[in-house]
């Protein structure tokens, strides 16, 4: 039998059951106020937000996965684009783009034209140094992670702080395949 | 087969996968995909993150490979979805065990035909 053909990451959106957007929105910015109140500093909600979004990586790269039947990425600019172009349509129903990438084709920028988790927000004066939306990068270095690529995923552009759009810069420190604990000389 | 069984050949299975890739004579091989044995057939799946999925079946028997595919997503869709799951820990949700004995029932009607 012949295997399944990757599919497209509209054809996945369009197939997945999916929620009220605003009912999205208003439950992310309940979670980052909640955040806000109970550890204070903005740091370090921005620590834990990564956190979670690090927690949700590494369960959702197998539901990527599985519903994209997507096979082993060549390199990691073809991994840039799956993420791009079918893991935020699948899961965030966004179109993201990848660009400036570096000599070595180890580092790139992911640029999100429209970002649901935004709708409506403004950053108030006392949470300047605030990343609102800083759970997508712990997803992308969770998710990167369990497929043996170690990330660091930051954010370059952030219109909440006044730039034009979203852009990330995700760059692959490392490969690390599995490793078996046994010695050969043993 | 209960719990303990399943823990055993699983354990088992992740030793001979290691061996077997270090041992593979052709070049770009890089798992056992089917095990044929007299009175069993054991194939297993691989997702890309190293999670493995085996079944073992009647010699012969057809299409086990989308059973593992469909397995997968099951296991992605209630498995890793309920935030209650442990990972690395055995599977003790129900909403899994009832679509899985769904789908091989699904499955059995569509290949037997009854």
């Amino acid at each position: 039998m012949p295997p399944a053909a990757p599919r497209s990451g509209d054809a996945i959106f369009a197939s997945v059951e999916r929620v009220n957007a605003e009912l999205f929105t208003l439950t992310y910015g309940a979670i980052v106020r909640q955040l806000l109140t109970d550890l204070e500093e903005v740091e370090e909600v921005n620590k834990q937000l990564d956190q979670m979004g690090y927690n949700i990586g590494i369960r959702l790269i197998d539901e990527f996965l599985a519903k994209s039947n997507v096979s082993r990425c060549v390199d990691f600019k073809e991994t840039a684009e799956m993420i791009a172009k079918v893991g935020f349509k699948m899961f965030l129903g966004v179109t993201a783009s990848v660009m400036n990438w570096d000599a070595d084709g180890t580092c790139c920028s992911i640029v999100l034209e429209d970002n649901p988790l935004v709708d409506f927000v403004e950053l108030p004066d006392t949470c300047q140094g605030l990343y609102y939306c800083n759970i997508l990068s712990g997803v992308i270095r969770g998710a990167l992670e369990m497929v043996a690529m170690k990330t660091e995923v930051t954010w370059i552009r952030d219109m909440l702080r006044g730039d034009d759009a979203y852009e990330l810069q995700v760059k692959l420190l490392k490969q690390v395949p599995e490793e078996y604990p046994y010695k050969d000389d043993e | 087969m209960d719990t303990n069984d399943s823990l055993r050949v699983a354990s088992l299975w992740h030793s001979m996968h290691a061996i077997s890739q270090q041992l593979s004579p052709t070049t770009g091989c890089s798992e056992i995909e089917l095990l044929e044995a007299d009175t069993f057939d054991l194939h297993i799946f691989q997702s890309l993150t190293g999670t493995k999925f085996f079944v073992v079946c009647e010699p012969g028997t057809q299409h086990m490979e989308a059973l593992l595919k469909v397995v997968y997503e099951l296991y992605t869709d209630y498995v890793l979805n309920n935030p209650f799951y442990e990972t690395k820990m055995p599977i003790r949700c129900e909403l899994f065990d009832i679509n899985l004995t769904q789908a091989i029932q699904k499955d059995r009607v569509a290949l037997l035909g009854r």
